[in-house]
């Protein structure tokens, strides 16, 4: 059992706030992403996890036993670094058998263990190579081997894609959560690419400015988004937004059109999802401006009401700049946000 | 046809420029290289040869010169004193330079750039300012005239460069190599002898080599601090002063072939070291 408990983590570094008062439970064999634009303490938060860095206030727990005040070699964890961080004077066999040497397993048990760890990363090949005669890809699957044969209550990875090309990536995203799944570990990954997020997570943690907002399953996170921020940063294009006043009791005025909406008083912010959009008889009146087709889709950006207006639409709709469309949007898929504190209003 | 003449210029500019090249090569080679031949030369002359003009390009191979030094009273210890020093330069130099290269290159505290300017500082004071002092002062603790002594003088002079030097080393090597060490198990030490000490051995090894040369060539402490235990440059300074001349090039020959083979050795981490090519 190896769930992990962040109780009230903070860090400052002098007067900067990176992390302010994190709350966080990752269970036993989740796969946990950390989700966020570069400086929102993501990387902060997973290396006070891994001891590389000491919170300012609060407590980390691993499998119930209390870690913070540990050095990263007690605390039954593994990482994997952004730069991969193969030793240079090692070769791959030794380098995926450092933490065995470290533990000072007998020499079969480390071959057998760094065998089965390198078949598994398809590095059986490589074993007798130094990491100056290894490509980016093969770098990256040495460190993952090097963190898996120390058989880990936790792996903590640092953008561990992040390095590597688009078609790798997308390869590497793959088989790593199939990996990660088999092994039963506890995962924690950062990340700032919200693709790798909502396809390798079980759930994920959205961060902002040293804070979660959000922490649930990807299609929660994408579905019914806690905060105005996580809604403009999940998604690609990210949700739509226009401004609603109040018409009545449930009922409010969003760009000339009467929607049914949350009984709350002041003024609230209305979001729809481009993809959630439909032309129709009856709806907002969209102005065109550009037109994208991207296959299997048409991607439209328009001009609702002096605000910037996204549609996905069937790419066999004709639409040429100029054209004023009729879009009415999904009732189910209607969010609501209150613009003072920025939060979801059901 | 044309292009032929359109090239011209060019070519010619091209030519001349490969000439100036080539001869700045040269000159720079000969300044250093023809001094080293005389001295070769000279060395290995009769005595008459070298007093006669003109000079022979060719040496005649007379160990005459040498073999007197080999029976040369006190030439033997000189010697052994001159390496004892070196070494202990050496290990001292290391062994307290490379902990602050490593503090500087991995730590924040406060006084950091300040530390590091007054490390080149030291090299500010004229060794001569200094020798009056330390003499009085090495005389009260009884460490005048030994080896030890006059090693912790090398080493004063040798820790500058033995900090600048490790440090350049140490902020080579990636902070992650060493986090990924701890996470697999290691503690702050034994991620620096596994991992860190590996990869910068040759580079400290080269930067031992260069503290060595340093005590071996240094000259004017060697002859203040020292009576009896004389290193082999204050030994052969103040005994060739009043020596004929071929005896002087071969004394001359005899400090300058150790310092010379050591610098050609670790050439290559010579220049690793300032960080040119640093990998």
């Amino acid at each position: 059992m190896a769930e992990i408990q962040i109780k009230n983590v903070a860090k400052r570094f002098g007067d900067y706030q990176a992390l302010q008062d994190i709350n966080l439970t990752i269970a036993d064999q989740e796969f946990m992403v950390l989700l966020g634009a570069s400086g929102c303490g993501k990387t902060t938060l997973l290396r006070i996890v891994a001891g590389l860095e000491t919170a300012t206030t609060g407590e980390v727990w691993i499998g119930g036993r209390r870690i913070d005040h540990l050095p990263p070699k007690d605390r039954g964890i593994a990482m994997v670094f952004q730069n991969y961080a193969v030793f240079p004077h090692l070769t791959v066999f030794e380098n995926i058998g450092f933490g065995l040497r470290m533990q000072k397993l007998p020499d079969d048990e480390v071959k057998r263990r760094v065998e089965r760890t390198a078949t598994l990363m398809h590095i059986e090949q490589l074993l007798k190579r130094y990491s100056g005669e290894l490509s980016g890809g093969q770098r990256q699957r040495v460190a993952v081997a090097r963190a898996l044969a120390m058989e880990p209550d936790v792996i903590l990875m640092d953008e561990p894609l992040s390095n590597l090309d688009a078609l790798l990536r997308m390869e590497m995203r793959a088989e790593l959560k199939g990996v990660l799944a088999e092994s039963k570990t506890t995962a924690v990954y950062v990340t700032h690419d919200q693709v790798e997020a909502m396809s390798m997570a079980d759930r994920i943690s959205v961060m902002h400015q040293g804070e979660i907002v959000q922490a649930a399953t990807p299609i929660e996170v994408y579905r019914n988004p806690a905060a105005e921020f996580v809604a403009g940063f999940i998604g690609n294009p990210p949700m739509n937004f226009l401004p609603a006043k109040s018409a009545g009791k449930g009922k409010w005025e969003v760009a000339g059109e009467k929607i049914d909406g949350p009984s709350s008083n002041g003024d609230l912010k209305f979001a729809i999802r481009p993809e959630d959009l439909r032309p129709a008889d009856k709806g907002f009146s969209a102005t065109a401006k550009v037109i994208e087709p991207l296959g299997a889709h048409l991607l439209v950006t328009c001009d609702v009401d002096g605000s910037l207006f996204r549609a996905v639409l069937d790419s066999d709709l004709s639409v040429s700049a100029g054209d004023v469309l009729t879009l009415a949007p999904q009732a189910d898929r209607i969010r609501w946000f209150d613009p003072a504190t920025t939060q979801s209003v059901a | 046809m044309s292009t032929d003449v359109e090239n011209a210029p060019a070519n010619d500019v091209r030519k001349a420029s490969r000439w100036v090249y080539s001869s700045a090569v040269f000159l720079l080679c000969a300044w250093v290289i023809v001094p080293l031949y005389f001295l070769l030369i000279n060395t290995l002359s009769s005595p008459e040869a070298v007093n006669a003009f003109p000079k022979s390009f060719i040496p005649e191979f007379d160990l005459g010169s040498l073999a007197f030094f080999s029976t040369f009273a006190g030439m033997l210890d000189a010697l052994k004193n001159s390496i004892l020093v070196a070494v202990l330069t050496m290990i001292m130099s290391i062994v307290v330079g490379a902990p602050a290269g490593y503090a500087l290159s991995r730590f924040d505290f406060p006084g950091k750039e300040l530390f590091r300017m007054l490390i080149l500082l030291t090299r500010a004071f004229p060794l001569p300012l200094l020798a009056l002092p330390l003499a009085v002062m090495f005389i009260r603790t009884g460490l005048d005239d030994t080896v030890f002594g006059l090693a912790l003088v090398h080493t004063t002079l040798a820790i500058p460069f033995a900090v600048l030097i490790t440090f350049s080393l140490f902020s080579g090597i990636p902070l992650e190599l060493e986090e990924a060490a701890w996470t697999l198990g290691c503690t702050r030490l034994t991620a620096f002898t596994k991992v860190v000490f590996p990869l910068i051995l040759p580079g400290i090894t080269a930067s031992a080599i260069f503290a060595f040369v340093i005590s071996w060539n240094e000259v004017f402490a060697a002859a203040v601090l020292t009576i009896e235990n004389r290193t082999l440059t204050a030994f052969l300074l103040t005994n060739l002063e009043t020596s004929p001349l071929h005896l002087k090039f071969a004394g001359g020959f005899i400090l300058v072939v150790p310092a010379l083979i050591f610098i050609f050795a670790v050439r290559k981490y010579l220049f690793a070291m300032w960080g040119i090519a640093n990998r």
